[in-house]
């Protein structure tokens, strides 16, 4: 099996691909503004209950159950299965914050004694805060380092396309999530982080191939050989893509509720990123305008090579 | 070749086309057949099982106890693997998951009354074949989101103890001022980590700073005035601040042991995390209701005389005891730091609950002193309880959760002093549960400063089995899709590319358990990442070899693809290190879980990649005289 020979005029559609990506990350940022972010536990602080029943439970009946017993404002939904039940829960007015998850329990087995803790989570507002700045600095790091290791391995044009497309697929993920309103939460800054991780490293093959073809190809404008350079890693692009969206499927099928989030923030993510290096990557340094001047450097890898 | 001198490794020169020299291939084949060996732990699952230790560190467990308990089980029908004694302490080694629980409880019953108090504690006892484990090798921890237990992050109220702190050391002064006739003016010196002590004159205020200086070690002394009149003002220094912390951090976490001990946890990590918090990790616990009761309580005995009508009212306070007001000297004779020995058991006169204790040779002394000159006195027990609290107040138009500890004094007890007491005495006037709680506290030793809780993760046993199940299909299903894949697409290549794979996996869990890395929920994903991405290196050489077939021959082609992919792939991989470096640096638990993963996967996935493919490759297809490659 192998995919036919390429020949996509790639940065013919750069304009209308470059649109589509500003209008989406327009979007993404709008939503954000508007909508915000759904927050999970792990930034918000709070108490999160997850409890488990023998047979299929109503989370209608459970939240009037813990209105009456004054455990107001709490958010309770089904968790994976009918069976399992997750309650959410702000600071209430008084008593040990860390052990309101201990009381709802509590509660929750006056009527259904058989009920099961399956995960208990507190988490103090200044820890939640810490969480958030630590996230959005590791974050903010990432794309700094990468920034610098492109520009000392490559040029700025490079550096600034990589960084550029790397910011464009964390706003479009965080645009998702904003969007649909699911769980942003440390797993998802995890995947997130991963997905800057997989980005770069297509970007960074790409970028690779077209400072090759820059030196070797002596002929051709730099369109063409961006061109051509996005043509020939088309093929490895595709496989690696493929390759990682087969077990990102299995976490999202078999991994079960808890990384469900992680799974889907990388599964949009690693699409996006292919995208992007092609298409963000790739459409800067168009942009601004790279030339072979930028790239030949007298080296005698790119010479003349010999092999036995 | 840019390539292999990159890799520290002597270019191939006058060899047959794509061979290595033999030392290589068998490197290749020692790296994986040692990683082969030192993943191979975890395939042994543990055994549920039981440890049992005697509480005093000092003494071991003996056979005829361990007997006792293998009997007990047998009695109450629990299937048992093997009893066996290990160091000083035994394993009990169960057939049944769902066992533990009773088990434990069994054999608390069964060794109960004996002269050693016993420790039992639910473990999962190893499997690895000892001669696997004299090797040094041991299967990957499981993290709490997968073996099911808790984790604490607790916040030590340093304003508490630095206050408390100052009060004593205001009482101090005040007690030498007065020992030393130098009149002060005012009471209530203390403001923040300064004191302020107002004189009359300068003259005794020169008086008191040569005399309290000594006394004030840490702290930085100055001349001030405090409304008008000369005072003395001491300030605590940073370092000496710091050094306190340091000194009740360190008592709180020797306490939290102890306590952690009692609760039966077998592998608990307790630790210092920042300059005022402490992680706590209890796999195993089901109960964290139970857990934090125990691990935050700060409760504490002071023992003092009952006032007499000619003491001094700055010296005395006044407390409720059953309903009278029994007022009491401020000074304690001894307090429950000085116990060392402490256990609940029952008065043999009325069957009440009692406390008996033992204290140490200072406490002893002053108990004896105390009480041989005070026949006929009252003697008063004062319990202390502080318990956490929080209130929701408003900051700038902002609500903000505030914590603070009340702090429950209560006399439990005022009896007349009939003899002069010594190093051991009994405690009466309370509950069971209070009791018991009492003996365990003092028995662990007190909390320096109190804490509360701002972190809690707990994980249920059947979620955390879920997760491992759910974690191992994920990662037999996505490993099988790709390896099917490769196949389909790259033949031969792809043969290699799996068998590179499968080493990368090996490779993987073996530097994970060489390490003694903890696997959690995340880090299974970041394996199954691992094993999706770790195919890229191979697919970008193969995808080259491609290429390079258009214009040389096959034996060429399949050098120049591995040399020319090399350079990508380390920059790509290097950058995504750098990634997994900074994501495990901003790491609470799980996302550390990931990184590690991660980061272990990109350095074991390049080498197989590089090394182990190109081996095979070589081995496959090197130095044959190939008129078409299939690819």
């Amino acid at each position: 099996m192998k995919f036919p020979e390429f020949n996509f005029d790639f940065m013919g559609r750069r304009k209308l691909a470059g649109s589509v990506s500003i209008g989406l990350v327009l979007l993404s940022l709008t939503s954000l503004t508007v909508n915000g972010l759904n927050f999970g536990l792990d930034f918000t602080g709070g108490t999160l209950v997850e409890v488990g029943f023998p047979s299929s439970a109503d989370p209608e009946a459970l939240r009037s159950q813990l209105d009456d017993a004054g455990f107001v404002n709490g958010v309770v939904q089904h968790f994976g299965s009918d069976k399992e039940v997750l309650i959410r829960m702000p600071p209430q007015g008084e008593g040990d914050p860390a052990g309101l998850g201990d009381r709802i329990l509590a509660t929750i087995r006056l009527q259904a004694p058989e009920a099961e803790m399956r995960q208990s989570n507190f988490v103090g507002p200044v820890v939640g805060e810490e969480l958030a700045e630590s996230a959005g600095l590791a974050i903010l790091t990432a794309l700094a380092v990468v920034m610098l290791y492109i520009l000392f391995r490559f040029t700025k044009q490079f550096s600034v396309g990589a960084v550029v497309a790397l910011a464009h697929d964390v706003s479009l993920v965080l645009g998702l999530f904003s969007v649909l309103q699911w769980t942003f939460d440390l797993a998802v800054v995890a995947a997130l982080l991963a997905v800057v991780g997989y980005s770069l490293n297509d970007t960074i093959v790409v970028s690779d191939r077209i400072r090759e073809n820059f030196r070797t190809l002596r002929k051709g404008a730099p369109v063409d050989v961006i061109n051509r350079s996005l043509n020939q890693t088309l093929g490895r692009t595709l496989v690696t893509s493929m390759t990682t969206l087969f077990v990102l499927l299995a976490l999202l099928i078999a991994g079960g509720e808890g990384i469900r989030g992680f799974a889907a923030a990388l599964t949009f993510g690693v699409v996006i990123g292919t995208y992007s290096s092609i298409y963000i990557a790739a459409n800067m340094l168009m942009v601004m305008n790279i030339s072979r001047e930028d790239l030949v450097v007298p080296e005698k890898e790119s010479a003349k090579e010999s092999y036995p | 070749m840019v390539g292999e001198s990159l890799l520290g490794l002597s270019p191939a020169k006058q060899r047959a086309p794509n061979t290595y020299p033999l030392g290589r291939y068998l490197f290749v084949l020692a790296v994986v057949a040692l990683g082969a060996l030192y993943a191979a732990p975890n395939v042994f699952p543990p055994d549920p099982a039981l440890q049992v230790k005697p509480e005093d560190p000092d003494r071991a467990l003996s056979a005829e106890a361990l007997e006792r308990a293998r009997a007990a089980l047998a009695d109450a029908g629990i299937r048992l693997k093997a009893a066996e004694l290990e160091g000083s302490s035994g394993f009990l080694r169960l057939m049944d998951d769902g066992d533990q629980l009773r088990a434990r409880e069994v054999v608390m019953q069964a060794l109960a009354g004996g002269e050693d108090h016993h420790i039992v504690a639910l473990t999962r006892a190893s499997t690895t074949p000892p001669w696997l484990a004299d090797l040094g090798a041991a299967p990957m921890s499981l993290g709490l989101d997968l073996s099911g237990g808790v984790h604490l992050l607790l916040q030590v109220d340093m304003n508490k103890f630095v206050g408390d702190r100052m009060e004593s050391m205001e009482e101090t002064a005040r007690d030498a001022l007065v020992a030393a006739r130098i009149r002060y003016v005012g009471r209530n010196w203390v403001d923040g980590t300064r004191l302020r002590i107002p004189f009359q004159n300068a003259a005794l205020r020169d008086e008191a700073a040569a005399l309290l200086a000594e006394q004030f070690e840490g702290f930085e002394v100055s001349e001030t005035d405090v409304d008008g009149q000369p005072a003395l003002e001491f300030a605590m220094v940073d370092e000496y601040l710091r050094q306190l912390e340091d000194a009740a951090i360190s008592q709180n976490l020797q306490s939290l042991r102890n306590r952690v001990n009692e609760l039966g946890v077998s592998e608990p990590l307790v630790q210092r995390l920042g300059r005022e918090r402490i992680v706590l990790d209890l796999p195993g616990i089901q109960d964290s209701a139970e857990a934090k009761r125990i691990i935050n309580k700060f409760a504490n005995l002071e023992f003092r005389l009952v006032a007499m009508p000619g003491d001094r009212a700055s010296q005395t306070e006044t407390l409720d005891y059953r309903g009278t007001p029994t007022t009491l000297l401020r000074r304690n004779i001894v307090t429950g730091d000085q116990v060392t020995s402490a256990s609940q058991d029952y008065d043999p006169e009325t069957s009440l609950p009692q406390v008996s204790i033992g204290l140490d040779g200072d406490g002893g002394q002053r108990m004896n002193n105390a009480t041989k000159d005070n026949v006929g006195r009252s003697m008063a027990i004062i319990f202390i309880e502080q318990k956490p609290r929080a209130r929701t107040v408003m900051v700038d138009g902002e609500e903000v959760v505030e914590r603070y500890t009340v702090e429950e004094r209560r006399l439990i007890s005022v009896a007349t002093i009939q003899s002069a007491l010594g190093y051991n005495f009994r405690i009466t006037g309370l509950e069971l549960g209070e009791a018991r709680d009492l003996a365990l506290l003092l028995r662990s030793g007190a909390l320096a400063a109190p804490m509360y809780i701002v972190e809690e993760r707990t994980v249920g046993a059947s979620l955390g089995e879920e997760n491992i199940e759910r974690g191992q299909q994920s990662v037999v299903v996505g490993f099988i899709l790709v390896m099917i894949f490769m196949i389909i697409y790259y033949r031969g290549f792809g043969l290699a590319a799996d068998l590179a794979l499968i080493a990368n996996l090996t490779l993987l869990v073996a530097v994970m358990s060489v390490l003694g890395a903890t696997l959690t929920l995340p880090g299974i994903a970041g394996i199954v990442l691992t094993v999706g991405m770790a195919v890229d290196a191979n697919v970008l050489i193969f995808s080259r070899i491609r290429e390079e077939l258009k214009e040389r021959a096959p034996q060429q082609a399949i050098a120049a693809g591995f040399d020319r992919a090399l350079l990508t792939i380390l920059d790509a991989n290097i950058t995504t290190f750098f990634v997994a470096i900074i994501l495990f640096s901003i790491g609470s638990g799980p996302v550390k879980g990931f990184a590690v993963t991660l980061a272990v996967g990109i350095v074991t996935s390049v080498f197989t990649a590089i090394m182990g493919t190109r081996a095979l490759v070589n081995l496959i297809y090197g130095g044959r005289n190939l008129k078409v490659l299939r690819i």
